[in-house]
């Protein structure tokens, strides 16, 4: 609805590449004119349209090509998971569906199962995601709807060079400053303000789930953040002030003549910085401690499934452990999958047949 | 003139390329930069012969020799008689240098290197022994101010040859580790948190106070971290240095089986080391291509009466005499 309302107003305010001949409407002038002025005072585009005879041959191939590439994704895909399957089929035979849901991970006596690594993976982003994106919509809301414009050019590229950063200067970064800040200040303060909860128990080293999405938090803050920002950005003009001119305070403003309308868009920058917080692993790495349990603590060390993979896959020397880690590669891709699905859904839910509303 | 110097410097290198034998090698990360400092001296010393290494791992070498895809591999773990059985070439292991894993830990106001006992050493990463100031590492350690304070275990996440030689020792000094963990380049820890590489393990102790873990000699020594010794076959207490681990070699030489497979931790001998292991390299006995095969023997030879020099200064300790003169008699059987 508001793209067809945007278009006239499109087209007022940018000309065609063409000045002139645009005060007399196209049509008026091509009654008035012989045929043969009308090529010389017609635009490029209009010139070039009518002579090249027509365009169904172009059209038709152009649609093919385009499904072409359109399924190449979906070829890959499925590439991708045959190969999965195909090449972790020992572990899939021994283990069975159960791989998914057992906690065992010996490489000695070769007893395999995924548990502990896909809590870790699905904890650590979904708690990153918590931390992570109020801070990313405040940042975007601040740098199109507060900021002074003097301020906005150094912190729109502030945030972009976080996200240039490469993840394993991250991981340094987490090990020689998140962690003893961790250890010996954030995690002290959380025992004491939120220790009855449990999940800030056990012994704290500075390792563990909770710096693990901390670090993460800080990776996508700037996708999520720089997203966000494009997507208000695009929010026209007329809405803002279809909404102010109602009686609307600037937050008021904000919440219903911005963040209504992007809020699609919104959420597809969060999934973006889901995705990179569940494939992450260098830097998860570094700070998780490497311990495949399960624990309720936030302070105790986890494991995620692609950190496992990058640690052990080039001494794994067993057929069955070989195939077990490419199963731990089948599972953060199914992991990935249905997380996708599930926010998709959840977005579908939220969004269909709503019309504009206050709250 | 300067071009015309270029000009014949390259058409030199293209047509030594073009006649060079390339043999390709894949695995060990851990001697990786001795056997690059060998492999490019012997290419310099026999322009015809030009050695690849990828040091890709242990696992990756002896599944690639075994797969016959490299000429040959490198492992600092022995491979298993299935590995072997199921392998498409009869593979022979060849020792070349020496490897050893020391203690090293974070007690802020100790400084004064400590002792440990391998039963402790298997204890502290068990979770049976949870405090520093524990009544068996005290009496290891007379006059020692050990604090009541938790020990946080530091292990390597990463698969390596170092928690293989780590584990392999813990599996005979500890009957509970023996049943329990086991010995692998990685392998189920009963407790403490994992970091990738020597670097971070090392980085992760010096970091956290009352920390330990365990790291490789030659890292220890390049970064000049202070370790602890830790009690041999002889029941004294030794600090690990490249004469230690070749003493110890020289103990297993007398029982040194004809295919090297030898484990040589807790090794017999008033001065050996007890956390020490031989590196390989593994080596098909038939290679298809006889010229590969003769060049590999030539290299292995002037290992022998070169490399070995070399290895102190890189702080590997050298094999010792009695290994070499067998290894000498071995090398006879690449074809």
């Amino acid at each position: 609805m508001s793209s067809t309302r945007m278009t006239p107003e499109r087209e007022s305010s940018s000309p065609l590449p063409v000045p002139s001949p645009l005060p007399q409407p196209p049509v008026a002038s091509a009654a008035d004119a012989t045929p043969a002025s009308v090529g010389a005072a017609l635009s490029p585009i209009r010139d070039f349209l009518s002579k090249r005879g027509s365009g169904s041959f172009a059209d038709n191939s152009f649609a093919a090509v385009m499904l072409l590439c359109a399924c190449s994704i979906f070829a890959i895909v499925l590439f991708i998971f045959v190969i999965l399957v195909v090449h972790s089929r020992l572990s899939l035979i021994q283990f069975g569906w159960k791989f998914f849901t057992r906690q065992a991970w010996d490489p000695v006596s070769g007893d395999f199962g995924a548990l502990p690594f896909i809590y870790g993976t699905l904890a650590t982003s979904l708690l990153a995601l918590c931390m992570a994106v109020p801070l990313a919509l405040g940042v975007a809301i601040f740098l199109t709807e507060l900021c002074p414009r003097v301020l906005r050019a150094p912190i729109s590229f502030l945030t972009e060079l976080l996200a240039a950063i490469p993840s394993v200067v991250y991981g340094l970064w987490a090990v020689f400053v998140l962690v003893p800040l961790m250890r010996d200040l954030i995690g002290p303060f959380l025992y004491k303000i939120l220790g009855w909860t449990g999940f800030f128990e056990g012994t704290n080293f500075g390792v563990g789930l909770l710096t693990a999405s901390m670090i993460l938090a800080i990776m996508i803050l700037p996708i999520i953040s720089s997203l966000t920002r494009d997507i208000m950005n695009a929010v026209p003009n007329s809405q803002r002030e279809a909404v102010l001119a109602l009686g609307a305070t600037r937050w008021e403003m904000i919440r219903i003549g911005v963040l209504r309308n992007s809020r699609i868009g919104i959420v597809g920058a969060i999934m973006l910085g889901l995705g990179r917080a569940l494939g992450e692993t260098m830097a998860v790495t570094m700070v998780i401690g490497n311990h495949p349990d399960i624990s309720k603590s936030l302070f105790a060390p986890g494991y995620t499934l692609a950190s496992v993979i990058a640690n052990e896959f080039s001494e794994a020397t067993g057929d069955l452990y070989l195939s077990a880690l490419i199963e731990i590669g089948l599972a953060l891709f199914l992991v990935t999958i249905v997380v996708n699905a599930i926010a998709r859904l959840m977005v579908w839910a939220v969004t269909r047949n709503a019309p504009a509303r206050v709250n | 003139m300067k071009l015309k110097v270029i000009a014949a410097a390259v058409l030199a290198l293209v047509t030594a390329g073009a006649n060079a034998q390339n043999i390709n090698g894949a695995g060990a990360t851990f001697p990786y930069p001795i056997y690059s400092k060998w492999f490019s001296e012997y290419s310099a010393l026999h322009p015809e012969v030009k050695i690849n290494y990828q040091s890709i791992g242990s696992g990756g070498g002896i599944r690639q020799v075994s797969e016959g895809t490299v000429d040959f591999g490198a492992s600092d773990s022995p491979m298993t008689n299935d590995q072997l059985s199921a392998a498409k070439v009869k593979v022979m292991h060849i020792p070349t240098v020496l490897g050893a894993v020391v203690p090293v830990y974070n007690i802020p106001g100790i400084n004064k290197d400590l002792n440990f006992s391998g039963d402790v050493i298997a204890d502290i990463y068990l979770g049976k022994i949870t405090k520093w100031n524990d009544s068996r590492i005290a009496k290891d350690n007379p006059g020692a101010n050990l604090p009541d304070k938790a020990i946080l275990p530091v292990y390597r996440s990463d698969g390596s040859g170092t928690t293989f030689i780590f584990t392999d020792y813990l599996s005979k000094v500890s009957s509970g580790w023996n049943s329990g963990p086991g010995k692998g380049a990685s392998i189920k820890w009963p407790t403490g948190i994992g970091q990738k590489g020597n670097e971070g393990v090392a980085g992760m102790v010096r970091q956290s106070p009352f920390s330990f873990g365990y790291v490789e000699l030659i890292y220890a020594e390049t970064n000049k971290m202070s370790f602890g010794a830790v009690r041999n076959a002889s029941g004294k207490f030794l600090k690990a240095s490249t004469g230690g681990v070749t003493a110890a070699a020289a103990g297993a030489a007398k029982t040194m089986p004809a295919d090297y497979r030898v484990s040589i931790t807790n090794a017999p001998g008033a001065d050996a080391y007890p956390i020490s292991s031989f590196t390989w390299l593994l080596i098909p006995t038939h290679s298809t291509d006889a010229n590969k095969a003769k060049a590999l023997a030539d290299f292995l030879g002037w290992m022998l009466d070169h490399g070995e020099g070399e290895a102190a200064a890189l702080t590997y300790a050298p094999l010792p005499k009695q290994v070499q003169d067998m290894v000498r008699k071995s090398i006879a059987n690449v074809k």
